[in-house]
């Protein structure tokens, strides 16, 4: 990807993030029943669709590094790990904000927020365990193996999290969003969205380029 | 039987192998000689396929090391430092547990005449632990020995043996090579070793300082050779 | 084939032998299952129904605990003497050899598994014989799921720097559903209910565990060549 690209392609981000951020606090509307503390679903939701997309990047770059041993996979995968995990923090995190106001709780075992958090302790091992292993091929090859067993447990965490929450509260659906999702909101909700996705393959261009000039930089050699 | 050409490793930063090339036809001996550190292990476990070079080209028994390890491990027969022993077990549980994995004969009567012939055979139901570094080395080569691999590659063979040990070792490597077998063998001392080799290859700071053929090297240059070398290697 | 059956026989028949000569793990396991009992009686207090409903997370806990200690050590046998470089050597699909391993440590923590339970029944006063049969197959998938990854991931860690601390910290997230799952089934199995009332959970179960086994199978070469 050339530089001219990556830097167009972050023009648009801050365009479309500007817009989102238009679209969010000004088009959308104020909430009926929780306020405007309600639109931090705009920030919540995008982010996690765009960990998912990481999460997904994860997995082609892990099959693409044990599939042809190329290093270039492996860099997808580790700088997708890292903004993944960013993204699942910002999800965590805006989740928690939203929750306190509206349910009370700081923290509340809802089926996504766990599921969510359980993501983001699978991929933060991922980034540990990359950073115990210094040789870039034998890295590339251990890492793919745990991109590929998370990637594979991402349906598993999410049934298993969903029927033990309904064992355990049957009752009230704690969905955050409004429903149902109305014209403003489902459009402030897209271009968040399509900003979050800019925004996020801008920096995933710029981590693997970084990631590749970091592998390709050869130090005084020593004998 | 190997063919190298300007193979380098590097790992990270260091630079263990620069540019090492050499020949060797089957039916024949290779020593590397060298100090500690020179590379040799490195170098040895690169023929065996289980080292990527970082650069340069390998062709063993006529596969290519770089595109196909697979089809050069299942050539060789190894015997290194570590020599393969699980400590736990008996010389012959140990030798049972390879032959099978190997896909070879682990017959008690292949398993007991191995060990015979690498005279182990007392020691049969003894836990490795027990045994001496020679020992276990013994137990090695009674490994390698249960196929038919045509390359040997044994890292300091030599060392650890006694004297009978040792004529035992280079009467076996006689042996092997008249039926056609390719040893690689290193060495950091002139010992046995240098008795079977019919190449001689001294590796110093990753590099190769000397490449000759035994014959035309008689005992006392090679001991100035190496001399001269280890120290210019050193002082640099 | 045979070959592939022969080579994961010898690799479990060596685990088995090795364990058996060092007594490493096992009795240290075993050991570790009667502190284990002690810790969460002291934890949870006199109240012995405050255990009792606590009992499936317990009783899984307990194996996940001692999952961690015995599976992490998995391959450390092969980083002596260059074992695991003599397996590179070897001929055929390696995925045998992640076969023996499983099938080793699933018949290792099978064994802990039922200490665990007998010291259970007896200290804490639980009947879990009139339950043992849908009990036994709860555990079992349960057990799959946690020795699969288990391996994997101890063959992963092997010669990485800071594995006691990698493993546990690689393995326990990816365990969430199997644990959640497992706690509920045996809640279910527990208190009496027909086996098929857990259909769902099982069900889940297997199909995870089916999906762990294969990744290791087709992987582990990856890893060991790593």
């Amino acid at each position: 990807m050339s530089a001219r690209v990556t830097r167009i392609l972050g023009g648009l981000a801050l365009l479309a993030l500007a817009a989102g951020l238009a679209a969010g606090f000004g088009y959308a509307p104020r909430e009926a029943v929780q306020g405007n503390v309600q639109r931090i679903m705009y920030v919540h939701v995008p982010a996690v669709l765009t960990a998912y997309l990481a999460f997904g990047l994860v997995l082609v770059g892990s099959v693409g590094a044990l599939a042809t041993g190329r290093l270039s996979w492996d860099r997808l995968a580790g700088a997708a790990a890292e903004l993944g995990v960013v993204f699942t923090g910002i999800t965590i995190v805006s989740g928690s904000i939203w929750g306190k106001p509206t349910w009370g709780t700081w923290w509340t075992w809802d089926a996504r927020l766990t599921s969510t958090a359980v993501l983001f302790l699978v991929y933060a091992g991922y980034l540990l365990l990359r950073a115990m292993v210094d040789e870039p091929e034998r890295r590339a090859r251990i890492a793919a193996v745990v991109g590929v067993v998370g990637a594979a447990n991402i349906p598993i965490v999410h049934f298993s999290v969903k029927w033990w929450r309904a064992l355990h509260q049957p009752s009230t659906i704690l969905g955050p969003e409004p429903s149902p999702i109305a014209g403003p909101i489902a459009a402030a909700l897209l271009v968040n969205w399509v900003a979050f996705t800019l925004l996020f393959l801008y920096l995933l261009l710029r981590r693997v380029e970084l990631a590749r000039l970091e592998d390709a930089w050869v130090p005084e050699t020593r004998r | 039987m190997i063919e190298a050409a300007g193979i380098r490793k590097a790992y990270g930063a260091t630079l263990v192998l620069d540019d090492v090339s050499l020949t060797l036809p089957a039916g024949q001996c290779l020593a590397l000689l060298g100090p500690n550190g020179a590379g040799k292990t490195t170098l040895l476990r690169i023929l065996a396929g289980l080292v990527r070079p970082s650069a340069g080209r390998l062709r063993v028994g006529g596969a290519d090391a770089v595109r196909d390890p697979e089809a050069v491990r299942a050539q060789v027969g190894m015997v290194a430092h570590g020599s393969f022993v699980y400590e736990d077990l008996t010389a012959r549980e140990n030798l049972r547990f390879w032959a099978v994995m190997g896909g070879l004969d682990a017959s008690p009567a292949r398993l007991r005449e191995r060990l015979q012939a690498v005279e182990l055979d007392a020691v049969a139901d003894e836990r490795a632990r027990t045994f001496s570094a020679g020992m276990k080395r013994r137990l090695g080569l009674a490994r390698v020995t249960l196929g038919r691999r045509p390359l040997l590659l044994l890292d300091e063979p030599f060392s650890g043996l006694d004297r009978h040990g040792q004529k035992w070792l280079v009467e076996f490597l006689l042996a092997f090579k008249a039926a056609g077998g390719t040893v690689v063998l290193t060495t950091h001392s002139f010992g046995g070793g240098l008795s079977v080799a019919d190449r001689v290859v001294i590796l110093a700071g990753g590099r190769v300082l000397l490449d000759r053929a035994a014959a035309d090297l008689p005992i006392d240059e090679l001991h100035r050779i190496y001399d001269d070398i280890v120290e210019g290697a050193a002082a640099s | 084939m045979i070959g592939y059956a022969r080579r994961t026989w010898i690799v479990l028949w060596k685990d088995l032998l090795v364990e058996r000569r060092s007594k490493e793990s096992l009795n240290a396991l075993l050991f570790f299952a009667l502190l284990l009992l002690f810790l969460f009686q002291f934890a949870l207090g006199l109240d012995q129904d405050r255990l009792h409903a606590a009992l499936p997370g317990l009783i899984w806990l307990g194996f996940v605990l001692a999952g961690l200690l015995g599976l992490g050590r998995s391959f450390v046998a092969e980083r002596d003497n260059d074992c695991w470089d003599g397996l590179r050597l070897t001929p055929g699909d390696k995925s045998a050899i992640y076969l023996g391993k499983l099938a080793a440590n699933l018949m290792v923590m099978g064994a802990v598994e039922v200490v665990i339970l007998a010291l259970f029944g007896l200290f804490y006063n639980v009947n879990l014989v009139s339950v043992l049969g849908p009990l036994a197959v709860v555990l079992a998938l349960g057990t799959l799921g946690l020795a699969t990854v288990g391996t994997l991931f101890a063959a992963l860690t092997a010669g990485v720097r800071a594995r006691e601390l990698l493993f546990p910290v690689l393995l326990l997230p990816v365990q969430v559903p199997v644990l959640l799952a497992t706690v509920s089934a045996t809640q279910i199995v527990l208190a009496g209910q027909p086996l098929g009332d857990a259909g769902a959970w099982l069900r889940l179960l297997a199909g995870a565990d089916l999906v762990y086994l294969v990744i290791g199978l087709l992987t582990f070469e990856f890893i060991l060549d790593a």
